[in-house]
């Protein structure tokens, strides 16, 4: 039913995929760290919220996909836009606000719409990625191909009414989403177990739903458990869910210092690191050499060094008139 | 033609545009196996199939989310929000998401969605069942919203709100149900008043069921030479102003009869008539709902509500 679909990734070889899954969880990290600078430096606008720290459960689901998935997330959203493969200039040059954003400039950090990519949008609202993963599984079931719609989420969301109210309309019309939620362990400033009664896992086992909670930070883990869980959906055996462990290394948005962390909780974090983690596993694992390694690193430094450099010197929209309504 | 109900004419539409369309799908709660709490959509599902007609769980944040969803990828939903007191939770996915997709897409994806809702006062459903939340969404670039006073109007302009690509919301006034009028297969343009009754005294502009009341009005003050025109504003975004203000070049005054408080579209229309139009105006103001919730009690809702006669008397004493 699904083979004509084209994976998102390249998959040639497994050494080979989980190379590309470790050249764009690089990518990230590096993309994350220039916005913050560029942030600094007031050429971003407004507010950011970047994903540093969680760039497994991004290319690891991203991975599991084909083209004729989509995928909606959150304002946290760059990681997933790149995982799913958005150029990153088109991305920078959105985030700068320049015209030749990938969303003209119109969308911003919080707001990224990238169709061609599978991505039907970030939404700025804590919740709002479920409800439209819903409406896009609806669509995706009628249509009846085999394609299935992914909603990625906060452990924040799993106290919203929009969480409670998608997963049972999701179950009762046993629509294709996969529901993964990111728990980093903050919904902003406070710390999940303070405000979430039970396990978040187990609300979704409530009901009828698959649910597991896995290490988020392990790409290899979250590649087998979100391919698992898509191939379900695809089969028709409804909405799937899974919780994915892991934790910010940078603050909520903006200039946040996350003074709110407890004491020694970001170097024990650190010390599983994803990339340190797909790094370990490559040569392990796949015996890839580090100086393989270090050369694709240094090669995606380069690139979003150039990317930077040319997104400050791209042009800023013309002030012009926009249309309100589509036509016709 | 043929004369139906007001909801047969809904019936109608929705009926047409499922066969006419097979990407429309019409879901909400208890719209289908019973056929809606007001009896507008019996047999749908049975015509159509449980695959496209379906009941929802009581979940207006999943209805309205489902609706944006599943517009954004292929579908053209239909959904019922029961009454449009319940609109609030289904805000945030109507607001947030369908009414900026279009423009935040750099005007890639649009997001053809329609919403029903049953609204309004003189049913005696109390301040939470009776409201008219047009004016809640006055403000949102991105919506359209529409709000049919007759058989044959609701039934082209529900087909025109289907068809259209981008978010509307769909008002059906309670207490017109039942009222019959003709109705052909024709597809209305959204954003179009109608001028109803034509008059050279005063333009009345009003909508759904007030309209109505405004038409009874203008035929008392015939008979003491008055002569209204009378226009159904129909779309109250976009407001057609340009028919507002061809009328009051020849009549001079203006009044805006709405059913709600202050602060709705009886405002902003007077506001853009006296922008455009302020050396053909002698008078203009608005007759509105009082500033407070809906009574229960008959005489008090009745009180509350204009009425021909204290629609007629506030234009004979003006």
């Amino acid at each position: 039913m699904t083979q004509h679909f084209t994976p998102r990734v390249a998959t040639e070889s497994e050494q080979a995929l989980y190379l590309e899954l470790y050249r764009r969880m690089w990518l990230i990290r590096r993309f994350e760290d220039e916005v913050q600078a560029l942030f600094l430096k007031s050429l971003v606008h407004g507010t950011t919220h970047l994903c540093s720290g969680q760039e497994a459960g991004c290319v690891g689901v991203a991975s599991a996909l084909t083209e004729a998935d989509r995928v909606s997330c959150t304002y946290r959203g760059h990681g997933h836009a790149l995982a799913l493969g958005v150029d990153p200039q088109a991305l920078m040059d959105e985030l700068l606000g320049r015209a030749t954003g990938i969303d003209g400039g119109r969308a911003g950090s919080m707001n990224v719409v990238a169709l061609d990519n599978g991505l039907i949008g970030c939404f700025g609202i804590v919740g709002g990625s479920i409800a439209a993963a819903t409406g896009v599984g609806l669509a995706l079931k009628r249509a009846g191909e085999g394609a299935v719609s992914v909603a990625f989420f906060g452990d924040g969301t799993a106290n919203h009414g929009y969480f409670h109210e998608c997963l049972n309309f999701a179950k009762v019309f046993d629509l294709p989403v996969v529901f993964v939620c990111e728990n980093n362990r903050y919904g902003e400033f406070t710390p999940y177990e303070d405000v979430t009664a039970g396990e978040i896992s187990d609300r979704p086992a409530t009901l009828g739903i698959p649910s597991i909670t896995i290490d988020g930070n392990d790409m290899w883990k979250v590649r087998e458990t979100a391919t698992e869980a898509v191939e379900r959906a695809r089969r028709g055996e409804g909405p799937q869910f899974i919780e994915s462990m892991t934790y910010r290394f940078v603050g909520h948005s903006r200039s946040d210092p996350g003074r709110y962390r407890k004491p020694g909780e970001l170097d024990e974090w650190r010390t599983r690191d994803p990339l340190l983690v797909g790094r370990r596993g490559l040569m392990e694992r796949h015996g890839v050499e580090e100086s393989a390694l270090d050369a694709l690193e240094q090669e995606v430094d380069d690139q979003v060094r150039q990317v930077s450099a040319a997104a400050i010197e791209a042009p800023f929209p013309e002030p012009y008139q926009a249309t309100e309504f589509k036509d016709g | 033609m043929a004369e139906v109900e007001f909801r047969e004419a809904i019936r109608q539409a929705i009926d047409e545009e499922l066969a006419r369309d097979d990407a429309v799908v019409f879901f909400g709660e208890d719209v289908a196996a019973a056929g809606g709490v007001f009896a507008v959509t019996p047999g749908l599902m049975e015509k159509h199939g449980a695959e496209r007609v379906f009941d929802t769980p009581i979940s207006e944040l999943a209805l309205a989310g489902a609706a944006f969803g599943s517009a954004v990828a292929g579908l053209r939903p239909i959904v019922e929000i029961m009454f449009g007191d319940f609109l609030p939770l289904a805000m945030d996915s109507l607001v947030n998401q369908a009414a900026k997709y279009w423009y935040i897409s750099n005007e890639r994806a649009s997001v053809p969605l329609t919403v029903r809702s049953v609204v309004g006062g003189g049913g005696r459903f109390g301040a939470i069942h009776s409201q008219v939340p047009i004016g809640w969404f006055q403000g949102v670039p991105g919506l359209k919203l529409v709000a049919p006073a007759t058989p044959g109007d609701a039934k082209a302009l529900l087909k025109a709100a289907i068809r259209d690509d981008n978010p509307v919301l769909f008002f059906e006034h309670k207490r017109l149900y039942s009222i019959k009028g003709e109705v052909d297969g024709d597809v209305a343009t959204l954003g179009e008043a109608a001028v109803v009754r034509e008059g050279s005294d005063v333009t009345v502009v009003s909508a759904m069921r007030l309209l109505h009341e405004c038409l009874t009005a203008a035929e008392k003050l015939a008979g003491e030479d008055i002569e209204c025109e009378v226009i159904d504003i129909r779309t109250l975004r976009p407001l057609d102003v340009p028919t507002v203000l061809r009328s009051v070049e020849k009549t001079n005054r203006l009044v805006v009869v709405e059913e709600g408080p202050r602060g709705g579209w009886a405002g902003e229309l007077l506001a853009a008539v006296t922008e455009e139009g302020l050396g053909d105006l002698d008078d203009a103001w608005r007759i509105t709902t009082p500033d407070h919730p809906i009574p229960y009690s008959p005489p008090l809702e009745d009180a509350f509500m204009p009425a021909a006669e204290s629609i007629a008397r506030a234009i004979r004493e003006r």
